[in-house]
């Protein structure tokens, strides 16, 4: 049985999986975590996570086509950011494959490092996907705790 | 897209701008592979001064960039990088394959 995480604050934004929605969702991510106050690389780190999961969905998830893409963020006790981004795209064949750096089904324009980074940039990271079905990122980012205000 | 650069002696800077992300990729690749192809340099240098994110995507430009320098004998280097581009590329070990110059940004 998981544990139900009671959550400080969420959102949720949903949107269609055209390239232009990659900025978007980093801009998204931005404002809804300017409430933990992040310092400048742990933004960063943030927003690259977010890039590369959303940049998935458009280029592997629905490669043919533009489908839904759903972002949701929290924030847990303990200054924790919480991300789940969810397509109901084409979903992963094999995912030890899709894990592995360098690889990639993209062309020469994609570098096969998305997971990678997710995987070293995020503290906690999860992929969970049903080929024909969609596939789910689950990530975790502990953020340093800054002043006494909250 | 507006992507400047500058030669002097076969020495071509490229200054990359704004958010390298996969939206963007196609095309700077095709520019910098473009702006190699039409002036052969011996040295590329790219200029991140003003790129304000980059995502796995900027890696690709990277290589594709590194892999036109190798054809021509040339050498690529990645200067000016701010921190978060750094770290992406560090994460992919670029450092260990393309040079990074570490200098103080005018």
């Amino acid at each position: 049985m998981r544990k139900k995480t009671n959550y400080i604050n969420q959102m949720t934004v949903e949107f269609p999986s055209n390239s232009a929605n990659e900025g978007f969702a980093r801009a998204v991510i931005a404002c809804f975590c300017a409430q933990m106050d992040p310092t400048l690389d742990e933004l960063g780190d943030i927003k690259t996570a977010v890039s590369e999961a959303v940049t998935n969905c458009i280029v592997h998830a629905y490669p043919n086509e533009i489908g839904s893409i759903v972002m949701k963020a929290g924030i847990i006790e303990g200054n924790v950011l919480e991300i789940v981004i969810r397509d109901k795209g084409c979903g992963i064949l094999d995912i030890q494959k899709a894990r592995e750096p360098m690889y990639t089904t993209g062309g020469p324009e994609r570098s096969g490092m998305g997971i990678t980074i997710m995987e070293s940039f995020m503290t906690e990271f999860r992929i969970r996907s049903i080929y024909g079905k969609g596939t789910t990122v689950y990530m975790k980012r502990k953020l340093t705790k800054r002043g006494s205000h909250t | 897209m507006n992507i400047t650069s500058f030669l002097q002696n076969r020495q071509l800077t490229v200054a990359l701008t704004g958010d390298i992300d996969h939206h963007r990729a196609k095309e700077i690749i095709r520019v910098v592979e473009d702006k190699i192809d039409q002036y052969l340099p011996l040295v590329c240098i790219l200029d991140f001064s003003e790129v304000t994110f980059m995502d796995s995507s900027g890696i690709a430009v990277v290589i594709c960039a590194l892999r036109k320098e190798r054809e021509l004998d040339g050498r690529l280097l990645l200067a000016n990088l701010p921190p978060q581009p750094l770290r992406v590329l560090k994460a992919a070990g670029i450092e260990k394959i393309a040079e990074i110059r570490e200098e103080s940004r005018l």
